[in-house]
């Protein structure tokens, strides 16, 4: 069994994004820690925990592009996932600030006391512990993912208005962790966090250790998706992207299908939110903004839908040029050029920078082919699913 | 025979189904009734029903009136598509569909008959016996030849043919072939013929076409539709010399 | 026999209070009381300033009214030595307050020596009411009318002789019918006024009916008599009725002004979406575009011909128009039009475009709100039974319409509406018709872009203007647009007013934000109920 999935996941490119990762995973924290700062290669701390949350990006990328991509389900809320997952990260982390508070409420966080609330909220009920965090963490995105998928897909919402409604979804959570009496920390949200596990959060250490333990979480959620997509269900997600009614006509239950892969795709956005958290040190409703969900939507189609390095070389890419961009001069012009790059990419590149390399590979093979045998016959112009 | 027998002696038996859109009747009490290990051809002219017809049945649409029963036992209307192609009615599209970016082996594979839970296609491992099961079908569809190529680069007759075998892959009990012949040149519609009477020896077929030679060919009972009902039901001979359908459909 | 007996004893004790006052009343002219009663506001003792307040306005002085209305000011001013009072003007002058004079320069008092005469909550009423009672008699109806809702809302029994006199020198109605309010309000407040005439005062109140009213009758004193106390409690039942019925209308016509708010924002998209089926994710910056054309428009009339400023916006209107309308047309050649049939990838093109033209503004007007003013015949309002009702409002409604009804003829009667609905119905027969099918979809496109600009034109009024304007519609549009049903106009107009009004009817329970929360909640509930709207086509055309 384990073999049979060591050989199916086994492809080049697969290989060579594990390696890379393990490789970053590894290294980062090395040239962060070990090579002293006068060293040309010393990696400095501010662009590990800079990376880090691009690993985090690169995973909520992944997740999108697993409905996307592999089943044509455009959500323009796993923005909303993402951020679940880090509220319930964050949760964890305000509890462990304890007495170190500006009120020193042993256990109320700072917010509650200031809206002089006397007791803790049930909600907000065991997340001194990590276990139950870490719990959550996966299971509240998954949870309202599985809700509204069962909804939406049972009656069949598809296409754009699924991704209207996914919208209007996050909007409604952006509207409600606005309000203080949400009991979420209201437009500050949660932050000045001290302890993660009892490290500091702020100290270098953590925060190598935190970003191995993104790329780790990388990793496994690339084998994850590859194990998917190769499997026999990953080409039932293929068709009824492709072709959903006839999927359904052939006896498939396209619902169940969606539903499972929705809903493990908002717990790998949670995973991914719950990741970022402690490494940028807050989490407000401005992560619910549905301009957030659309960005990284657009990290995937840059980086090419429906193959899953594409999805993970886009949100580094992306993320990479807007912090180069709007740390410099040319900031105002960074919006002028996110916005350039949804035109772009839809009209030139809809295949997305690896979807285009691939095309272009097979295109020389082809014509290699038909040099080497004269009655080759014409090989479609297609995208082939990895 | 009365309404009882009809129901259990038939494998599919419409009474007075009704279909309205926006007031346009598009099935006007429509009633007729398929016995086991039948061909049947339904020929009519455009918009007397015929899709319609195929899309009530297999659950696409659900019609205001009227009875489909299939097998004796089970009641249609009260089923989605993903059930009623699981009790064993397959379909072809009038437009051939198949899944463009999977290879033609993959096509198949998809249709053939097995576990169509998410659990069950994500643990599933290919078998031997599975290979013989698409080899078999990739012969009898004539596309052996060509089984990694992508589907979407086949050629119009080739995709007709690729949604046949994936019907048989299907092993349906009854099936629903919607204008298998169109665009299809005079050997290929001859080869189709040849190929749904072959299907015909196991399973019962109803062909919805335009192709009289075809239908011909075929020499099956015919049922002709116009505006939503049955107009004529008969041999291929009986059913052209009727005036009415003469009238509305062949033309004079 | 007993309560013949018990009210004969209330009239004539009522008539002996009346005599008193008619007594004191007629001791007015004279000018001891006057300074008797000035000369009390020199202990600085609230005991004795209360009693100060009612003789000075009873006197009828020549200086009560200034006098009065300086206490209220708080440029009341007393010297505890001289015993004197004094009124200091704005510009910081001491007026005599028994005369009126400026104080001779000679014995000018020492600041140190001036206080103020103060004031409490009680007190305050006390000196609105007898500024009330001065103002009864008033030549100018208007202050009359003041001083009579003054009166009211004080309830001063000691008003009753000055509502008396002045209701008997009244001649105009609408000030008459107050002044009986007031007079009503006094004597539900008076001690000494009998049963049937407050039983008579209860139903005067009620028919008043407003919230003012209803927190008098629910407000009585404690001594008021059993029998009054009931009729007083089943007005209030009658009136919290009327009440909320007004309550129900207000909602609902707040409801439908932001109904008809939806309704302007999602026509265009309704257009573009419903229509031609185009994702379009710039169409609240097309909105946006429309509001700063506006702007832009009100600063060259502000800047060379200010006397145009009411014109404005009718100007601001077709120029909206053309703006948005022109950069739509360009949105649908550059773009658009090489997306036709792939619904995702036209709704991230848009958004992108959405980004640039926001990001465009932004350099070239700045991030900061931009002030739009509003013509004068937009502003003030007019009051319909208990509800207020600005003209700004009114207008939007009406303009609404106006568009709506615009938007309907064009696609029903002339040339191009049929072209168009042809092109959406059935691509290849129009365009086999020899309809230029291109041409086509720019000019529908143009069309919705282009009323989304004039949509923009009429949010300046009520909203920011400034680059995020547009992102602030665009959910609420697409959610009025798919709950009404694609490709149905009149659908859009119902389900505009629905969660307009339905919006404004949660506010009150649930609270704005909650209320928005909820109302999406549901559209996304109704969705996945009916996924093609309220008014949805049916049929093998929505297929294909």
């Amino acid at each position: 069994m384990i073999a049979a999935l060591v050989t199916r996941l086994g492809d080049r490119g697969t290989a060579i994004m594990v390696l890379t990762l393990m490789a970053f995973a590894v290294l980062v924290p090395i040239l962060n820690l070990v090579v002293p700062p006068s060293w040309p290669i010393h990696v400095p701390t501010y662009i590990v925990a800079l990376w880090g949350k691009y690993l985090c990006y690169a995973l909520l990328a992944l997740s999108i592009d697993l409905i996307w991509g592999y089943c044509g389900i455009l959500s323009l809320g796993h923005g909303a996932f993402f951020a679940l997952g880090g509220y319930a990260m964050g949760m964890y982390l305000m509890r462990q600030i304890g007495t170190r508070g500006v009120y020193s409420h042993p256990i109320l966080p700072d917010f509650m006391v200031f809206l002089n609330w006397k007791e803790l909220p049930f909600f907000w009920y065991f997340f001194d512990h990590f276990w139950y965090a870490a719990i959550m963490v996966v299971l509240v995105p998954g949870l309202l993912a599985f809700v509204f998928g069962w909804f939406a897909f049972r009656s069949r919402v598809t296409g754009v208005y699924l991704s209207i409604i996914t919208q209007a979804m996050t909007y409604a959570l952006l509207l409600g962790f606005f309000r203080n009496n949400f009991g979420f920390g209201g437009n500050n949200g949660l932050t000045d966090f001290k302890d993660i596990l009892g490290f500091n959060v702020q100290s270098g250490g953590t925060r190598n250790a935190l970003f191995a333990i993104s790329c780790v979480a990388l990793i496994l959620g690339f084998l994850m998706c590859r194990a998917i997509i190769t499997s026999k269900l990953g080409k039932v997600l293929i068709a009824i992207r492709d072709a959903e009614s006839r999927t359904r006509f052939l006896g498939y239950r396209v619902e169940s299908y969606k539903l499972f892969v929705f809903t493990l795709s908002a717990c790998m956005a949670g995973v991914a939110g719950a990741l970022f958290v402690p490494q940028v040190g807050i989490i407000n409703p401005s992560e619910f903004a549905p301009a957030n969900s659309i960005e990284a939507v657009i990290w995937v189609a840059v980086g090419g839908r429906g193959t899953l390095t594409g999805a993970v070389i886009g949100a580094l890419l992306v993320n990479y040029a807007k912090t180069y961009f709007t740390s410099g001069f040319l900031a105002p012009y960074w919006l002028f050029l996110l916005g350039g790059l949804f035109v772009m990419v839809t009209l030139f590149l809809p295949a997305g920078i690896v979807g285009a390399y691939r095309k272009f590979m097979a295109q020389r093979r082809e014509r290699a082919a038909v040099a080497a045998a004269e009655a080759a016959s014409p090989v479609p112009e297609a995208r082939p699913a990895e | 025979m009365d309404k009882e027998t009809l129901t259990t002696n038939s494998l599919l038996y419409l009474d007075g189904v009704t279909v309205s859109f926006d007031g346009f009747r598009a099935l006007n009490s429509l009633s007729f009734a398929v016995a086991p290990g039948e061909m049947r051809a339904i020929i009519g002219p455009n918009g007397a029903g015929k899709t319609t017809m195929m899309d009530v049945v297999t659950g696409k649409t659900r019609p205001d009136e009227g009875d489909v029963m299939f097998d004796g036992a089970h009641d249609l209307t009260r089923l989605d598509e993903t059930q009623i192609a699981m009790l064993g009615i397959g379909r072809k599209f009038q437009k051939p569909t198949v899944f463009d970016m999977h290879s033609v082996e993959d096509n198949i594979r998809l249709a053939l008959k097995h576990d169509r839970s998410p659990r069950g296609t994500l643990l599933w491992r290919d078998s031997s016996e599975e290979q013989d099961r698409v080899a078999a079908i990739l012969d009898t569809i004539r596309l052996n030849k060509i089984r990694d190529r992508v589907a979407g680069s086949l050629a119009h007759g080739q995709k007709q043919w690729l949604e046949i075998g994936m019907l048989l892959a299907q092993e349906p009990k009854l099936l629903l072939v919607d204008e298998p012949v169109a665009g299809m040149t005079d050997a290929e519609t001859r080869e189709t013929a040849e190929l749904l009477k072959e299907i015909n020896q196991h399973k019962t077929v109803v062909v919805v076409e335009h192709d009289m030679s075809f239908v011909r060919e075929l020499g099956v009972k015919v049922t002709c539709l116009h505006e939503g009902s049955v107009l004529a039901e008969g041999t291929i001979d009986q059913v052209s010399e009727n005036e009415r359908v003469v009238e509305v459909y062949l033309g004079r | 026999m007993r309560v013949i007996a018990e009210r004969f004893v209330v009239c004539i004790l009522a008539f002996v209070v009346l005599f008193a006052v008619s007594l004191l009343a007629a001791t007015t002219l004279n000018a001891a009381p006057f300074d008797d009663a000035l000369l009390r506001f020199t202990t600085d003792d609230y005991s004795d300033t209360d009693p100060a307040i009612g003789e000075i306005a009873a006197t009828g002085h020549a200086m009560a009214a200034p006098v009065i209305s300086a206490l209220r000011d708080g440029r009341l001013m007393f010297s505890a030595a001289t015993k004197k009072v004094f009124i200091r003007e704005a510009d910081g002058r001491l007026l005599d307050a028994a005369t009126g004079q400026p104080v001779a320069t000679s014995p000018v008092p020492a600041p140190a020596d001036l206080a103020m005469v103060r004031l409490n909550n009680r007190l305050r009423r006390t000196v609105d009411a007898a500024m009330g009672a001065l103002t009864l008699l008033a030549p100018d109806p208007t202050i009359r009318l003041q001083a009579a809702q003054a009166v009211f809302k004080s309830r001063d029994a000691a008003a009753l002789p000055t509502l008396d006199a002045a209701l008997a020198k009244e001649t105009l109605p609408r000030v008459r019918k107050v002044l009986n309010e007031a007079r009503a309000a006094a004597i539900l407040f008076s001690e000494g006024a009998s049963e049937s005439d407050k039983v008579d005062a209860i139903v005067v109140v009620r028919d008043r009916g407003d919230q003012d009213a209803l927190g008098l009758l629910s407000s009585l004193p404690a001594t008021t008599p059993a029998l009054v106390a009931r009729a007083a409690r089943d007005a209030l039942t009658a009136m919290q009725q009327n009440l909320a019925l007004w309550n129900a209308v207000q909602n609902f016509w707040y409801g439908l002004s932001l109904g008809s708010v939806l309704l302007l924002a999602a026509i265009g998209l309704a257009i573009t979406f419903g229509v031609m089926g185009v994702i379009n994710m710039a169409h609240g910056e097309m909105v946006m575009l429309g509001a700063y054309t506006t702007y832009v428009v009100q600063e060259i009339i502000r800047t060379r011909y200010p006397w145009l400023f009411d014109y404005s916006l009718l100007m601001a209107v077709p120029l909206a128009f053309c703006v948005a309308g022109i950069i739509g047309i360009g949105i649908e050649r550059t773009v658009i039009r090489y997306l036709y049939g792939r619904p995702l990838e036209t709704l991230l093109a848009t958004w992108g475009i959405s980004l640039i033209l926001q990001q465009a503004v932004r350099t070239i007007f700045g991030a900061n709100n931009r002030e739009v003013g509003a013509p004068s015949w937009m502003s003030g309002s007019f009051e319909i039974g208990q509800i207020s009702i600005t003209y700004g409002r009114l207008w939007i409604i009406v303009f609404t319409g106006v568009v709506f009804v615009a938007l309907l003829g064009l696609l029903r009667l002339t040339r191009l509406g049929l072209e168009m609905r042809a092109v959406t119905q059935n691509r290849t027969m129009a365009a086999s018709m020899g309809i230029r099918t291109k041409r086509i979809d720019a000019l529908t496109f143009g069309l919705g872009s282009g009323i989304a600009g004039i949509a923009g034109v009429a949010l300046s009024q009520i909203d920011n203007v400034s680059p995020n304007l547009g992102q602030s519609y665009i959910i609420d549009s697409f959610m009025v647009v798919v709950f009404g049903g694609v490709g149905n106009l009149w659908g859009t107009l119902v389900a505009a007013l629905t969660l307009g009004i339905a919006n404004k009817f949660l506010e009150p329970y649930a609270g704005a934000v909650l209320g928005k929360i909820l109302i999406l909640v549901f559209i996304i509930l109704f969705i996945q109920k009916r996924p093609r709207g309220m008014f949805a086509l049916k049929g093998r055309a929505v297929e294909a």
